[in-house]
């Protein structure tokens, strides 16, 4: 019968789809460069792919094995996610690194039993820091509760370090992402006695008329925002609609590239984001990979996102992972590293300051190290500013530390949950 | 040649109005049950499992419960990602509230109280027709997706609003949460989705099924005739919720393990699985099957075809598949507007008589 071949042929076409595995380190990228977080996605992706690519032009990869990349599409989509996750596991995939919040709440539990670390660098479950529950997540250098805390520093350290009364509104994307800072606001408000208000904005986020008025209306002081994609630049838009000052406009790290202040032009002159790494293209870094890739053509994507910001963002993920990857075969003594490998590189990686020189990015971002206790680093964080003039990011902060002592409760609280509803035993 | 009546008798009524009349079309059908039942358990690995067969048959269940509501009722529902939602909230309620409590009952239980809710819903549907129901049905989507996000009580106060599904077994064989084997996933839902299909085609055709049509085909002559407007058209609100209530619990603790309620349930999933039953074929069983499988697998094929043997940049293989669904779903909406089960109805037609047409 015709369905039945049709479902034949069908089945014998969807397995045979999944190519065999190869010898290479194999990392997959879960990107997204369709869809509306795709200004995000791409250049994210760009910076990731492009570091490997030159470590095999220029090194022959790492430790004398070559890097293979499967960049898997997911659209910000958890169930493409998923799909990603289960058609790439069986590859040999190293670390998995799906850049969205929402497909990291899906996959902690799966690679927890298929034994594949996951690496989430500054998105993803607060609460993994604490590597003696979560044994296969890593969310260093910083994260989102690091980065509330951070934010709210800096805006004590304006106001010569009292802020009570004043009126704090959170605008967030409606998600896993979005959510996860408001615990540690609320906290920190108890703390400085600061006002909150949270404003959701939901996906994808392309309206935000309400929202902005609600903020006008209730005389906000500061705005922090959570935000990613399309969403930023609508909410920049908006805020300069109001007139809201800029500098009183804090945005999360993953809401400071240039393709969240450029549409607003002018009018987005002095707005702050936060970042963990530096800004710029002025790392020898650059040299090498205009020299062995740019310069031949050979880079990903179309050339427009290098030395942004989250192209950087991809460098200083990709750079970690490689780091991560030497670890392991330090510590191993084999090229070929196995998953399990890998979490052990991860666990053990300690990032100083010759070693970012060593990266060719020297000063680029702070050393830190992990360990047992602690999968998340030391959550440090600058400030960054917007010229709309020079069309550039400007550092205007040293690194500010979290406030641990509000943080580090939580996350034992957090994880102790996690632990109990998961009969999970500490490991240290 | 292929389908031979000949020599087949019909000697009693159950006989003639039985779901396979034809004999070989009987064959067929165990033929498939014996594959989904017997031989995908023992070949399934993870990836088939929850990237391809799981989903599938998630949204043949909610195809199915649209397909009731629209196919045979003739009510526009928009609200299906709405009452997935309250049917993967409340199996979450149920399984960490009643831990003791067997997750095939906490299934059932979120059916049911997605049913309730449905009902609720499709009271407007006594008063507005069409478009205006559409509307109404729109605004049902929205407001669920609201509230579990506005209410912390329905994600037990997670930090991140998300929810996800605790270990549960039957009969000693875990079903949700990470550890799960492929085949007790498929497993499930193929239960599930198996006596739901067989409960539908009794329902639809029996006299409920035919109130359901005469309210679909007219509803004024409907009522003249003696249908009970009010009773035909809450049954059907209550029982297509039923089934949409049941496909996203199993959408939340079987197939995804965790979700949250903006992305996983938004409009995006509505129309979804409206798609599938027009392209199936509404008022069709074969047909919400045959939707869910274009929906949820085309993409799934395309994408290893060109990504996976071309090595396609993954971006372009993406925008690709936009572009050919959209260009597949307005091409059988032109030659085959009944949908993908009246294109094998007609093939049957044909073969029947083939190789003599005339």
């Amino acid at each position: 019968m015709k369905v039945r071949k049709l479902f034949i042929s069908l089945a014998t076409i969807l397995s045979l789809a999944a190519p065999p595995a190869l010898a290479d380190l194999v990392l997959p990228w879960l990107s997204y460069r369709t869809g509306p977080y795709s200004a995000g996605g791409i250049p994210t992706a760009d910076g990731f792919v492009d570091y490997f690519t030159l470590l095999n032009e220029r090194d022959g990869g790492i430790g004398g094995e070559l890097v293979k990349i499967i960049e898997c599409e997911t659209g910000y989509n958890t169930q493409k996610g998923v799909e990603c996750y289960e058609a790439t596991k069986g590859e040999g995939s190293l670390v998995y690194v799906p850049l969205s919040t929402g497909i990291t709440y899906q996959l902690i539990p799966k690679v927890s039993v298929d034994q594949i670390p996951l690496q989430t660098m500054g998105y993803g479950r607060t609460s993994a820091k604490d590597g003696s529950i979560f044994e296969w997540v890593f969310n260093f250098p910083a994260n989102y509760w690091d980065g509330a805390s951070v934010a709210i520093k800096h805006v004590l350290d304006e106001n010569g370090g009292d802020i009570s009364g004043k009126k704090i509104a959170l605008v967030y994307h409606n998600s896993a992402y979005g959510k996860e800072p408001i615990k540690t606001l609320e906290k920190l408000s108890e703390k400085h006695g600061y006002e909150l208000t949270l404003i959701p904005v939901d996906h994808p986020g392309l309206e935000q008329k309400s929202q902005w008025l609600e903020i006008r209306r209730g005389q906000m002081d500061y705005v922090l925002m959570w935000g990613w994609g399309i969403m930023n630049s609508v909410a920049i838009q908006e805020a300069a609609n109001i007139r809201f000052p800029m500098e009183n406009f804090i945005g999360i790290w993953w809401s400071g590239s240039e393709n969240d202040v450029i549409p607003a032009a002018e009018r987005a002159h002095n707005y702050k984001s936060l970042t963990f790494h530096g800004v710029g293209t002025d790392f020898p870094l650059y040299d090498d990979l205009k020299t062995y890739l740019h310069d031949k053509g050979i880079g990903s994507g179309d050339g427009t996102s290098i030395g942004t910001v989250l192209y950087n963002t991809g460098i200083y993920n990709a750079a970690i992972l490689a780091g991560a990857i030497r670890k392991a075969q330090e510590i191993h003594g084999v090229s070929d590293i196995t998953p399990a490998m890998m979490r052990d590189g991860l666990e053990n990686l300690v990032v100083t300051d010759e070693i970012m020189a060593s990266w060719g990015l020297p000063g680029f971002a702070p050393p830190f190290e992990v360990s047992c206790e602690n999968h998340g680093g030391d959550g440090l964080a600058m400030v960054k500013q917007w010229d709309a003039q020079a069309k550039e990011w400007n550092l205007i902060t040293e690194l500010i530390s979290s406030d641990k002592e509000v943080i580090n409760p939580l996350i034992m609280e957090d994880s102790t949950q996690y632990a109990a509803e998961n009969n999970i035993t500490p490991r240290c | 040649m292929f389908y031979r009546e000949v020599g087949e008798f019909k000697t009693s009524y159950p006989h003639d109005s039985g779901s396979f009349s034809i004999r070989l079309d009987k064959y067929g059908y165990y033929f498939i049950l014996f594959i989904a039942f017997v031989v995908i358990p023992l070949m399934i690995n993870d990836y088939w499992a929850s990237a391809v067969l799981v989903p599938f048959l998630v949204w043949a269940i909610a195809s199915l419960g649209l397909n009731i509501l629209t196919g045979h009722c003739g009510q526009i529902s928009l609200g299906t990602g709405g009452f997935m939602a309250v049917g993967a909230y409340s199996c979450y309620k149920l399984m960490t509230s009643f831990p003791d409590l067997n997750v095939i009952f906490c299934i059932i239980l979120s059916g049911l109280i997605t049913a309730g809710v449905g009902i609720l819903f499709g009271i407007p549907s006594l008063r507005i027709k069409g478009f205006y129901l559409a509307v109404a049905t729109l605004a049902s989507q929205f407001f669920l997706v609201w509230l579990f996000n506005r209410f912390p009580w329905f994600y037990n106060y997670s930090a991140s609003g998300q929810i996800s599904t605790p270990e549960r077994s039957v009969f000693g064989i875990l079903v949700t949460g990470p550890n799960v084997d492929p085949w007790a996933q498929y497993m499930i839902c193929l239960l599930f989705a198996f006596g739901l299909a067989w409960g539908c085609r009794n329902l639809t055709r029996g006299s409920l099924g035919r109130k359901w049509m005469a309210t679909r085909d007219m509803d004024i002559a409907a009522e003249i005739i003696g249908v009970n407007l009010l009773h035909a058209k809450l049954s059907a609100f209550a029982i297509s919720s039923f089934y949409i209530g049941i496909a996203g619990a199993l959408f939340f603790s079987v197939y995804l393990g965790a979700v949250e309620a903006t992305e996983a349930f938004g409009i995006n999933q509505s129309f979804l699985v409206l798609f599938m039953i027009i392209i199936g074929g509404l008022g069709s069983i074969l047909g919400s099957f045959i939707g869910a499988a274009f929906m949820v697998l085309f993409p799934v094929l395309l994408k290893n075809i060109l990504v996976g043997w071309w090595e396609w940049d993954a971006a372009i293989a993406t925008h690709l598949e936009f572009i050919s669904v959209g260009i597949l779903i307005i091409v059988f909406l032109i030659f085959e507007p009944h949908g993908l089960a009246q294109l094998w109805r007609l093939l049957k037609q044909k073969l029947r008589l083939w190789p003599y047409p005339h």
